[in-house]
C-alpha cells in the first residue's frame, strides 16, 4: 500500500484496463491500484521541477522535418519489404492470403 | 415546434501518392491480400514510420487552394483502438496541431453562392480492409487484408455549417471536384478512396445552441450521404417530438433499407487517449515550401466556369455542366483549340459526346473518339461535306469504331448532296410523287412544307442539305 496518497482511482484503473483488453480480477485490480498510485506518487515530484521557463517537448531529440520521398520498393531505403509469405508467416491462421481472426461483426 | 438541421462533415480522401504515408509499399490495390505490405506497415516491433513529403505536399496543396492556413510547426499523434485491421493497434494520425486550419469551400445552392467553412485539414493513415464470414469463406471468421493499412489519408473537417441533405450533397460534389482538379485524390466513392462521414443534429428554428449529434458513417455515394440524413433528420425530429432527447452515438447507413442503426457499443470506445507520436519528429513547414506549393496550384472549378463563359461566351448552364469534371473541361479546351467554335463545340461535348460515354462508363480521356477526332468531324459539317444530322449518326460509328469521320464518311457514301441540280430533280420527283399535299399547299395549307423537306431528306437516305431543300422547296412551290 501507498502512503494513501489516491492519483488514481479503482474505477480509473478498471476502465484503462477495459480499454487495453485486459481482464483484471478484483484482486488485481485492487493490487494494480496501489502499485500505480506508488508510482504516480514517485512520479510527482517532477512536478516540483519549475518548467515555466521551458517549451513543451513531445520528442527528445531535437530534430525536425524528416521525410522519405513517394517511392516504392527497396531502393526507397528505410524499410524492406516483406514478401506476403513472410507477412503472413507469423499468423496462426490464413486463408487465401487473408489474416484470420474471429469475427468482428454481426 | 419548427427545427433547423445542423449537418458537418468529415470527408476522408486518400491521397494519390505512389507509396504509403510511413512506408515505401505501394498503394495499388490490384494485389493479392495482404501483398503489399512490410514490417513498418505490419505494424511489427522496432520498426521506425518515415514520412511521406509528397503526402505532405499534395494536403498543403488541398489547404492553401482551400484558403486554410498552413500550422507553420504540427506534429503526429496516436489514436489508440483495437481492431483487427489495425495492426499496430493505434493509428497515427494528427490531433492538436493538424496541418491546416480553417478554410472554406464555396458551393451553389438554389443559384445563391454559399461560404461552407472547413475547421481543418489533417494527414493520417488508413487502416486495413476486413471481409466478414460467409462473404468470403468460414461464418464464425473474420478475414484481414493490410494492403490498405498506412495509405495516406487526408481528414476534411467542415465546420457545422451546412443546413439540409441537399447541401451537404453539393458540398461533397463540389469537394470532390475540387480534389480532382487539384490532383489529390481520384474521388472513386465506390472503390473508397472519398469517404464520408456526417455529423447530424437538429435545433429549434431561431436559436444558436447545436442539439445534440449523431454521427452517420459508412457513407459511400452522393444519394447515400442525403438519404442518411434526411432520414436521421426525420428520426431524430420524432424523438425531440415525443419528448425524448437525441442520444449521442455513432449510426450506420443501411443502404438497402434507407435507414441509419446505430452501431453496437462494442466497437465503439471513444476514448482514444491521444499523445504525441514518439516515432515521428514534428513538422517544420518552411515559407518557401509554402510559397512553392501556393504557385503550382491550378485553375479550379468556379475560375474556369467564370472563364468559360468571358473567354468562350459559353451560356452560364454549358460553362457549369463543363467544368464539374476537370477531364470534361480539358476535353472541351482542347476541342476547341482545333475547332474554334466554343457554343458548337459545347453542343457536342454536353450532347453526344456524353451521351455515348455515360453508355461506355468512359472517363473522357478514355473516349475513343479524341479532341482532334471531334474536331475533324465538326469541320465537315463547316464546309457542308456532311449534314448535322448525318453526323449524328456518324459520330456513333466513330465512338463505336474508333475511325476518323473522314473515314466513314467516304466508305458510307455519306457526303451532303449539295449540287442545286441534282437535288431540284429529286425535289420534282417528290412534288410529283404527291399531287394531293401539293394542292392542299398551294391552298394554302403551308404547314406541309416540313413534310415536303422530310420526303425529300427520305429521297436522298438524309444526304440533302436541309438550307438548299429548303431554298428550292421555296422556289419550286411557289
Ligand atoms: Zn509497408
Amino acid at each position: 500500500m501507498s502512503d494513501g496518497h489516491i492519483i488514481i482511482s479503482e474505477e480509473q484503473v478498471a476502465h484503462v484496463a477495459r480499454l487495453a483488453r485486459l481482464g483484471l480480477d478484483a484482486d488485481e485490480q485492487r493490487r494494480l491500484t496501489d502499485q500505480l498510485n506508488t508510482i504516480l506518487t514517485y512520479m510527482e515530484q517532477l512536478s516540483e521541477v519549475p518548467t515555466e521557463d521551458v517549451e513543451p517537448t513531445a520528442h527528445v531529440f531535437d530534430l525536425v522535418n524528416v521525410y522519405r520521398a513517394d517511392e516504392t520498393g527497396r531502393r526507397a531505403g528505410g524499410t524492406s519489404l516483406a514478401s506476403q509469405e513472410a507477412a503472413l508467416s507469423n499468423a496462426p491462421e490464413t486463408e487465401q492470403h487473408f489474416f484470420v481472426v474471429p469475427r468482428i461483426v454481426e | 415546434m419548427d427545427y433547423e438541421c445542423v449537418i458537418g462533415l468529415e470527408v476522408h480522401a486518400q491521397l494519390l501518392t505512389y507509396s504509403k504515408l510511413f512506408c515505401s509499399c505501394a498503394t495499388t490495390f490490384q494485389a493479392d491480400p495482404n501483398d503489399q505490405t512490410c514490417p513498418v506497415c505490419l505494424g511489427l516491433p522496432g520498426v521506425l514510420p518515415v514520412l511521406n513529403r509528397q503526402a505532405v505536399e499534395l494536403t498543403l496543396r488541398t489547404g492553401l487552394a482551400m484558403q486554410g492556413t498552413v500550422a507553420t510547426s504540427n506534429r503526429f499523434a496516436r489514436k489508440n483502438y483495437f481492431y483487427p485491421d489495425l495492426p499496430k493497434g493505434y493509428q497515427i494520425s494528427q490531433f492538436e496541431e493538424p496541418l491546416i486550419e480553417g478554410g472554406c469551400l464555396n458551393i451553389e445552392i438554389d443559384g445563391t453562392t454559399r461560404q461552407v467553412c472547413l475547421n481543418r485539414i489533417h494527414l493520417e493513415e488508413d487502416a486495413g480492409k476486413s471481409i466478414h464470414g460467409e462473404n468470403l469463406a468460414d461464418p464464425n471468421k473474420s478475414y484481414v487484408d493490410l494492403n490498405r493499412t498506412g495509405v495516406p489519408l487526408m481528414e476534411i473537417v467542415s465546420a457545422p455549417d451546412l443546413r439540409s441533405p441537399a447541401e451537404a450533397r453539393v458540398y461533397l460534389q463540389k469537394l470532390k471536384t475540387v480534389l480532382e482538379y487539384l490532383d489529390v485524390c481520384d474521388g472513386n466513392m465506390e472503390e473508397g478512396s472519398l469517404r464520408c462521414d456526417a455529423n447530424v443534429s437538429l435545433r429549434p428554428v431561431g436559436t444558436e445552441t447545436l442539439g445534440t449529434r449523431t454521427e452517420i458513417k459508412n457513407l459511400n455515394s452522393f444519394r447515400n450521404v442525403q438519404q442518411a440524413i434526411a432520414y436521421e433528420m426525420e428520426r431524430q425530429r420524432g424523438v425531440l417530438e415525443n419528448g425524448a432527447s437525441v442520444v449521442q452515438e455513432t449510426r450506420l447507413f443501411d443502404a438497402a433499407r434507407g435507414v441509419t442503426l446505430p452501431m453496437r457499443s462494442k466497437e465503439e470506445a471513444h476514448d482514444y487517449r491521444y499523445f504525441p507520436e514518439p516515432d515521428l519528429v514534428p513538422l517544420q513547414i518552411e515559407p518557401e515550401w509554402i510559397e512553392r506549393v501556393r504557385q503550382s496550384i491550378p485553375e479550379l472549378p468556379d475560375a474556369r466556369r467564370q472563364r468559360f463563359v468571358s473567354q468562350y461566351g459559353l451560356p452560364a448552364y454549358d460553362a457549369d455542366v463543363l467544368v464539374a469534371s476537370r477531364a470534361m473541361a480539358d476535353y472541351f479546351e482542347a476541342t476547341v483549340e482545333l475547332f474554334p467554335q466554343p457554343k458548337i463545340v459545347s453542343n457536342w461535348v454536353m450532347g453526344d459526346f456524353l451521351r455515348e460515354l455515360n453508355q461506355a462508363h468512359h472517363r473522357p480521356d478514355e473516349a475513343p473518339v479524341s479532341p482532334t477526332r471531334l474536331a475533324e468531324l465538326l469541320r465537315l459539317i463547316d464546309e457542308g461535306t456532311i449534314s448535322g444530322k448525318i453526323a449524328k449518326t456518324v459520330f456513333e460509328d466513330m465512338y463505336r469504331t474508333g475511325k476518323g469521320a473522314g473515314d466513314i464518311v467516304a466508305e458510307q457514301g455519306l457526303v451532303q448532296m449539295s449540287d442545286s441540280d441534282a437535288l431540284r430533280e429529286v425535289i420534282e420527283q417528290v412534288l410529283a410523287g404527291h399531287p394531293e399535299q401539293l394542292a392542299a399547299y398551294r391552298a394554302g395549307k403551308e404547314k406541309l412544307l416540313g413534310f415536303f423537306v422530310g420526303q425529300t431528306m427520305k429521297a436522298t437516305q438524309g444526304k440533302a442539305n436541309p438550307a438548299m431543300v429548303n431554298t428550292l422547296l421555296r422556289q419550286l412551290l411557289q
